[in-house]
């Protein structure tokens, strides 16, 4: 077990093992999959989880954000560290290495 | 039917129901473990009723084109089936999320290192204790503890996720703490603390297994204060005996709503427990579709929505939070599966009955009567 993960710039996220990032073809939703948990996502939340793949970290998702959808950093990497904290509180984002 | 109108009945798209989010597949009711709180219904099925690989794989097909997301792979026992492993397989090609529920006793590393290279997502093991002698005496199974402890390693040496499944209840609850630390040794990454729920086998012995108020107090209490210290290291999962809680539970999230369960000879029903509700009757995936019997089934059908509620749940403000809590549990403690679920405080029965039970709980808890598969049929494992 891993100690609790403080989300900072410097995090790289990953998906731990047991949780999927799925597509749902029948629905065409994008939601989170783990033991008996299913959560749906707004399109920001899609966004942003499109971006983790266990080697950005978090400013890198943050820029790629940015430069997508011309909004200023600081504004993003709130948003980006808020969620990402969220779910890795409740199990569904770890810490790459 | 009592008194229902079947002909006006509504369906799922009726209602605004849509596609169920997941199947709790019984794949059989075959089981090596005797548990004294098994959920399965009272009349098990037979090894030679069970569906066919072919049968579960055209589930499986159909439940993505629904856009159902998890499959709980359960029983009895699943790994009493040789052919768990196509079954799995199969979920991955279809990118359905896979989830094993088991006692583990049967497993061996090669099959758990098998089951992991072919796409299974999850296991869940169930505990009955956190000591050899406790846990295999309400098992009924020797050296059943023992065996759990080396399967959840075997588990986790494949980097399977783990949840340990703990049923809790008056004869172990005092090891709580220790429930939540051996889910930390094991390296799980969730432990379900549930309470035994009083339907079909487990209120044949509700005196056995019924907590006192300050026990479960006490536990509340206990679970609590772990969520506060693992948070990020441990989901717990707790579930209380809904006899204690001031509202019903919302059984299943509403009937028919949002799951469906399938018996190992293919009937599919609105809960694992609903057989014991002995005027539904159960349309087969051997005979329709699955979409059909989600959209149509009169058992599904019959409880949906509020248009069936008596009073007091017909003008309560909560009818559409707690759906009238457990269709399963009126039908066992009133009789009538229509009423008002007598956890409800305000059901004019809550009294009546929970004093009762909560009578049971301060006596001398009764011996077990043990569930064993096999000796009314006498079917092998």
């Amino acid at each position: 077990m891993t100690d609790i993960l403080k989300i900072n710039e410097q995090t790289i996220p990953k998906f731990p093992k047991h949780v999927k990032f799925r597509h749902n073809k029948a629905r065409d939703e994008w939601v989170i999959l783990a033991p008996e948990r299913l959560v749906k996502l707004d399109p920001i939340a899609v966004e942003i989880l499109q971006l983790v793949d266990g080697e950005k970290d978090v400013k890198k998702i943050t820029n790629e954000l940015s430069e997508k959808f011309k909004a200023p950093e600081q504004t993003i990497l709130q948003d980006v560290m808020e969620m990402l904290q969220s779910l890795s509180d409740k199990g569904f984002i770890e810490e790459n290495g | 039917m009592d008194d229902v109108k079947k002909a006006n009945l509504k369906t799922a798209s009726q209602h605004g129901i849509q596609a169920p989010l997941a199947l709790l597949a019984e794949l059989s009711h075959r089981c090596p473990l005797q548990c004294p709180y098994c959920s399965n219904p009272v009349q098990l099925e037979k090894k030679t009723g069970e569906l066919s690989t072919d049968e579960w794989k055209s589930v499986i097909d159909q439940a993505v084109e629904m856009g159902m997301h998890q499959i709980h792979l359960s029983g009895g026992e699943p790994t009493v089936r040789h052919d768990l492993e196509d079954i799995v397989e199969h979920c991955t090609k279809k990118g359905l999320y896979s989830n094993l529920i088991t006692s583990g006793v049967l497993l061996n590393p090669d099959r758990i290192r098998n089951l992991e290279k072919l796409g299974l997502e999850h296991v869940q093991l169930s505990f009955q204790d956190t000591e050899n002698e406790n846990a295999d005496r309400i098992g009924g199974f020797k050296g059943g503890h023992a065996k759990k402890l080396e399967v959840a390693k075997w588990v986790r040496d494949v980097e399977l996720p783990l949840t340990c499944n703990c049923v809790v209840h008056r004869q172990n609850i005092d090891n709580l703490e220790n429930f939540i630390q051996m889910a930390l040794d094991l390296d799980a990454e969730r432990v379900e603390i549930a309470q035994v729920q009083y339907y079909g086998w487990a209120l044949k012995n509700r005196a056995a297994f019924i907590p006192t108020p300050e026990q479960l107090d006490h536990a509340t209490a206990i679970v609590e204060k772990a969520r506060i210290d693992l948070k990020g290291k441990l989901v717990i999962d707790y579930v209380i005996p809904d006899y204690y809680a001031k509202h019903p539970k919302n059984c299943m999230g509403g009937w028919g709503r949002r799951f469906l369960n399938m018996n190992p000879k293919g009937e599919v029903l609105p809960c694992h427990a609903a057989e014991t509700i002995p005027h539904l009757k159960f349309d087969n995936v051997r005979e329709k579709s699955l979409k059909w019997i989600w959209e149509n089934s009169e058992a599904f059908n019959l409880y949906r929505g509020t248009d069936w509620m008596p009073e007091p749940c017909k003008s309560c403000d909560r009818k559409e939070i707690d759906w009238g809590g457990c269709r399963c549990q009126a039908m066992a403690l009133t009789g009538d599966a229509k009423n008002t679920d007598p956890a409800c405080s305000i059901s004019p029965l809550h009294g009546e009955i929970f004093s009762m039970a909560a009578d049971e709980a301060r006596r001398a808890p009764p011996e077990f009567i043990y569930r064993r598969y096999g000796v009314k049929f006498n079917s092998p494992i």
